[in-house]
């Protein structure tokens, strides 16, 4: 278990205060899958996601990154136990969609950078740092159930 | 970390060595990348039974080897000799190239229990860079 201090926790829900989830949660995949063609592995019932225009302007994918934000929002709230917050999660990824939890992290990635886009230098780098080490401990949720 | 003449050369007179073994090698290394990584398993839920004795993993192990083969054989030019895998892997398979490494581990592990006296640190590191550059002609075509 992650053991956060009061000044981390403060961070990181002040970070995630910013983040408007139906703005940031609609462009998530679409830069995912810009910057990680591959991971268009996943997304076949998604309809068209092979050019950067119907990546960008596809209903499903904005759908889904407000699903995935909402599951963050979830992780916020209960940071002090991720991992059994995220448990069944975790289970569907693995054993039902089949995902590379390599992807997850690049997930994680494409999240820190959009909120970069929108905090700008409020993202000091140590709230980078520690915004950071809060997505780690949500991406080892993600990977918990993979045995 | 591109490859000198002499990791070329240690990467060369290894695989000589290796060669009549490869399909025991490359059935144990991804034998053991299924159950030491499991996450790797998501790319191959297709194939049912993937203990590292089952027949679909001991024929894929020795077709990696023998890919990795040609890969020696084309070692000055491995991007144009690994091009039509590099799209295979990119365009159909869409393994993410992070499993590239973790492959590479598992194989790097077994030429050290095959050939403990020949798989020196000098040997591993020319090995260890060659199995790099191949990644790195792999991932070519994916962006």
């Amino acid at each position: 278990m992650v053991k956060w201090t009061e000044e981390e926790r403060c961070i990181i829900r002040g970070v995630w205060e910013k983040v408007d989830i139906d703005e940031v949660g609609a462009q998530l995949w679409a830069r995912a899958l810009i910057v990680y063609p591959w991971i268009e592995r996943y997304f076949g019932s998604f309809g068209d996601t092979f050019t950067t225009t119907a990546i960008l302007n596809n209903p499903k994918l904005a759908a889904l990154g407000k699903i995935v934000l909402a599951a963050l929002d979830t992780a916020v709230k209960n940071m002090d136990n991720v991992k059994g917050a995220y448990a069944s999660l975790s289970r569907v990824h693995y054993e039902k969609i089949k995902v590379d939890p390599e992807h997850f992290r690049l997930l994680a990635e494409c999240i820190t950078i959009s909120i970069a886009c929108k905090l700008k230098a409020e993202l000091s780098p140590q709230v980078q740092s520690t915004w950071q080490k809060f997505l780690s401990a949500v991406v080892d949720s993600m990977r918990s159930q993979y045995k | 970390m591109s490859l000198s003449d002499k990791d070329k050369a240690a990467v060369k007179a290894l695989w000589a060595k290796a060669e009549g073994k490869s399909s025991e090698i490359g059935a144990e290394a991804l034998g053991r990348m299924l159950v030491a990584y499991p996450q790797t398993k998501t790319y191959f839920s297709h194939w049912g039974d993937l203990r590292p004795q089952s027949a679909k993993v001991k024929k894929h192990g020795a077709t990696i080897m023998a890919a990795l083969g040609q890969a020696v054989k084309g070692i000055d030019d491995l991007t144009g000799t690994l091009s039509a895998l590099s799209e295979l892997h990119a365009f159909k398979l869409r393994v993410d190239p992070a499993n590239f490494k973790i492959l590479g581990h598992n194989i790097i592990l077994v030429l050290a229990m095959f050939f403990p006296a020949d798989f020196t640190p000098d040997v591993h590191v020319s090995v260890e860079k060659f199995l790099q550059n191949v990644a790195w002609a792999l991932s070519e075509k994916y962006r």
